[in-house]
C-alpha cells in the first residue's frame, strides 16, 4: 500500500499542463462574467466603499495578493530548516 | 427538578470507557451507535436545570439545557459518530475510547450550568485529548502530547484561579455572562482563550494536532476549540477585545497555513483561522453575530473534519505527510479528492455549501453594526481562507504535478464517513432552515440573495485568481516556521541547559573547595591524633609530671580567685 506507483492505472489525469491551461481560461471567463453581472444585479452596499463597481472582485484579489506577499516575507524572516526542532528541544 | 433525565455526556464517557472490552463487529457497531444514542439523549434535555445538587456548599447544575447547549452538544455527538465511523479501522485500542471520553466531556461542558462542572469536564477534556494524541504511539506524538498537556494544564490553572476568584467575589458559581473587568474574570477569559488557540499561545494547536494518528486528528479538530467558542459565547459575548483577538487568529491561520508543508498542519492552521472568525463574531456580540458564530462552529466542525478525513486517508494510504511529496492523487483516489473539494468549497464559503450560509452572518453583523474596518478585515480573512484551505490543500495533494503515487481509496468505513460529512456540508448549504432553527436567537437572515451570491462569487473567484497567479511565489518546501512555541521548545531548554552547565561548574568548584578543606583538616587531625600522631605517642614520665603540675597549678589558681 505504501508504494502503489507500480499499479496499472493509466498515468492520465487532471492537472497536466493542458488541463491547467483550460482551467485558467475557464476561470478567466467566469471571472469576467461575475464582474459584468454586477450591472444586472441590484447590490445592497452597506458602506460607501463597497458601492464601487467591482469592489468585491478587486478587494478579494488585492487582499489575497497582499496575504501571499506577507506570508512570503514572513517566511524569509521566520523560516528555518525542517529539522530545526530536534530531540534535544522541549 | 427532575432526576429522570439521563446525562448524555456521562453515557458517552462511560460507554467510551467500556469500549476497550468489546471486539469485532460488536465494537464497530458500538462505535457508531453510542454517539447516536447520546445524540438522542441530547434532545431529551429540557430547558433549564435538569440536575441540581450541592457541592462544597455551592448549588451546582451539572445538566442544564437551552438552545445554545443543545446546538453544540448535537454537533459534538454527530462528530463523535462521524469520527468514530472513520476510525473503525484504527488499530490503536486507546484512541476511540479516549476520543469518546473527550467528546463526552465536550458535551458535559455544553450542558454545564455552573463553573465547577465546566472546570471538571474542561480538565477531563484535556486528559482525554492528550490520550488521543498519545495513542498514536510514536516518539513525535509522545513529545507533542507532553507539550500539548503542559499548555492545557496551564490553561486549566488560569481557569481554576479565575473561577475561585469569581466565586469569592460574587458568591455564585452560576455560569452566566461576565465582563472581564476584574482579575478573576480576566483569568477565566484567559483560560478559555488558551483552549481557543488564541494568541499568544496559538502555537500549541498546529504543533500537536498533526502528530496524532490519521484518525486522531479528526477527533482533535472538533472539540477543544469549539468548546472554547461555546464557553466564550456563554460567558463573554460582546467583549470588544474578542473582535481583535479573533481577527488576529484569522490572519495568523492564513499566513502560517500558506507556508506550512505538512498537509494536516495546513488544516490545523485552518482550525485557528476559522475559530478566529467565530471569536470575532462573539466579540461583535449582536444576535446576528452570535447566531453566525454558533452556526459557523456547527458547520465548521463538519467541513474541517471532512478535510482532515481526506488528509487522514491520504496519510494512511501513502504514509506521506508533506505536500512537497504528494500531488496528482485524484487519479486513484477520486472519491477522497471529491470529498476534499466539497470540504474546501465549504471552508471557502462557496454558495450552496454550509460555509456560505453560516460564515456570512458574522460579516453581515459587522456591516449592520457599521464596523467598516472589522467588516473589511473579515472579508479579507474569509477570502484568505480560500487560499490555504480552499485551494492550496486540495490543489497540492490531489491535483498539481503528478507525484507518481497511485494509492488506493480508503476502506468503506472511511469512505462512508467522508461521504456523509460531505453530504452534510451540501445539505446545510442548500437547505439552511433546520440549522437556523437550532440557533440561539431567531434568525432574520436570507443568505441567498442575488447580491450576496454575486459578491461572494466575486470575492472567492478573484481570491482564486490571486492564488493561481502567485502560485510560483508559494513554492512548497519543507520548512519550520518560528512561532511563539519557540519560547518553550528552544529558548527555555537552551536557557535550562546553559544554567545547568553554569550550575554544574559552580557546584564542581564548591565541591573541590570543600573536598580540599576536608582533606587538609583530615591531614591535620591525622598529624595530631592519628596512629603516628603527636597525641598517640608514648609520653615520657617527665612530660607527664610537667602536665600534671600545670593542671594542679591551674586548679589552685582557679580555686583562689
Amino acid at each position: 500500500m505504501k508504494d502503489a506507483s507500480t499499479s496499472l492505472v493509466p498515468n492520465r489525469g487532471f492537472g497536466e499542463p493542458r488541463d491547467t491551461r483550460r482551467l485558467r481560461l475557464a476561470l478567466l471567463g467566469v471571472l469576467v462574467l461575475t464582474v459584468l453581472a454586477e450591472a444586472l444585479v441590484h447590490l445592497h452596499p452597506h458602506f460607501e466603499v463597497d458601492s464601487v463597481f467591482g469592489f468585491h472582485a478587486g478587494f478579494g484579489f488585492a487582499a489575497c495578493a497582499a496575504l501571499i506577499v506577507g506570508a512570503r516575507a514572513l517566511a524569509l524572516l521566520l523560516g528555518r530548516a525542517d529539522s530545526y526542532y530536534g530531540r534535544r528541544d522541549d | 427538578m427532575t432526576e429522570a433525565v439521563v446525562h448524555p455526556a456521562l453515557v458517552l464517557i462511560v460507554g467510551g470507557l467500556l469500549l476497550p472490552l468489546l471486539r469485532g463487529a460488536v465494537r464497530s457497531t458500538a462505535i457508531v451507535v453510542l454517539p447516536l444514542v447520546t445524540l438522542a439523549l441530547v434532545w431529551q434535555v429540557p430547558d433549564g436545570p435538569a440536575w441540581q445538587t450541592q457541592f462544597l456548599d455551592h448549588p451546582i447544575a451539572p445538566l442544564q439545557g437551552d438552545k445554545l447547549s443543545r446546538l453544540f452538544a448535537t454537533i459534538f455527538a454527530l462528530m463523535a459518530a462521524g469520527g468514530g465511523l472513520f476510525a473503525i479501522g484504527q488499530p490503536s485500542r486507546v484512541e476511540v475510547p479516549a476520543a469518546f471520553v473527550y467528546a463526552g466531556s465536550a458535551i458535559g461542558v455544553a450542558f454545564a450550568g455552573d463553573l465547577i462542572t465546566v472546570f471538571v469536564f474542561w480538565e477531563l477534556m484535556a486528559v482525554a485529548s492528550t490520550l488521543v494524541l498519545w495513542s498514536h504511539g510514536q516518539e513525535a506524538s509522545y513529545r507533542a502530547a507532553r507539550r500539548y498537556l503542559a499548555i492545557h494544564l496551564l490553561g486549566g490553572v488560569l481557569l481554576f484561579a479565575g473561577i475561585a476568584g469569581h466565586v469569592g467575589q460574587t458568591g455564585s458559581v452560576a455560569f452566566t455572562g461576565m465582563a472581564p473587568d476584574s482579575i478573576a474574570q480576566a483569568l477565566i477569559l484567559a483560560g478559555f482563550l488558551v483552549n481557543a488557540a488564541a494568541p499568544p499561545l496559538s502555537a500549541w494547536l498546529p504543533d500537536a494536532y498533526p502528530e496524532a494518528s490519521w484518525s486522531g486528528t479528526v477527533f482533535l479538530s472538533a472539540f477543544t476549540t469549539k468548546t472554547a467558542v461555546y464557553v466564550l459565547i456563554r460567558g463573554f459575548p460582546a467583549t470588544d477585545l474578542l473582535i481583535w483577538v479573533g481577527l488576529l487568529m484569522a490572519f495568523y491561520g492564513i499566513v502560517y497555513g500558506l507556508l506550512a508543508d505538512d498537509l494536516r498542519r495546513i488544516l490545523a492552521y485552518t482550525i485557528v483561522n476559522q475559530g478566529g472568525l467565530m471569536i470575532a463574531g462573539i466579540g461583535i456580540g449582536s444576535e446576528m453575530a452570535i447566531n453566525g458564530a454558533a452556526a459557523q462552529a456547527f458547520c465548521g466542525i463538519v467541513y474541517v473534519a471532512l478535510l482532515l478525513m481526506a488528509a487522514g486517508s491520504v496519510l494512511r494510504a501513502t504514509g506521506r505527510r508533506r505536500c512537497s511529496e504528494l500531488g496528482g492523487l485524484h487519479r486513484t483516489m477520486p472519491l477522497t479528492a471529491g470529498c476534499a473539494v466539497v470540504g474546501a468549497l465549504a471552508v471557502s464559503s462557496f454558495p450552496f455549501t454550509s460555509g456560505f450560509v453560516s460564515k456570512s452572518m458574522v460579516s453581515q453583523a459587522a456591516a449592520d453594526a457599521h464596523l467598516l474596518p472589522v467588516w473589511l478585515l473579515l472579508m479579507a480573512a474569509s477570502a484568505g481562507a480560500v487560499l490555504h484551505a480552499g485551494l492550496r490543500f486540495p490543489w497540492l495533494v490531489f491535483f498539481s504535478r503528478d507525484s507518481g503515487l497511485r494509492p488506493p481509496e480508503p476502506p468503506a468505513s472511511m469512505r462512508w464517513a467522508m461521504v456523509s460529512f460531505a453530504i452534510v456540508c451540501i445539505v446545510l448549504g442548500v437547505w439552511p432552515g433546520p440549522l437556523y432553527a437550532l440557533l440561539p436567537y431567531p434568525v432574520a437572515y436570507e443568505p441567498y440573495t442575488a447580491a450576496h451570491v454575486l459578491t461572494q462569487l466575486q470575492l472567492l473567484l478573484f481570491a482564486a485568481l490571486a492564488f493561481f497567479v502567485m502560485l510560483p511565489v508559494l513554492k512548497r518546501a519543507p520548512t519550520t516556521l518560528l512561532d511563539v512555541d519557540w519560547l518553550w521548545r528552544r529558548l527555555l531548554p537552551a536557557t535550562l541547559r546553559l544554567s545547568e552547565a553554569a550550575l554544574a561548574r559552580v557546584r564542581k568548584a564548591l565541591e573541590d573547595r570543600v573536598a580540599a578543606s576536608a582533606a587538609a583538616l583530615g591531614a591535620a587531625l591525622r598529624r595530631g591524633v592519628g596512629p603516628d600522631g603527636r597525641l598517640a605517642q608514648t609520653w615520657s614520665t617527665r612530660t607527664m609530671a610537667l602536665a600534671v603540675l600545670v593542671l594542679l597549678l591551674c586548679y589552685l589558681a582557679l580555686y583562689y580567685t
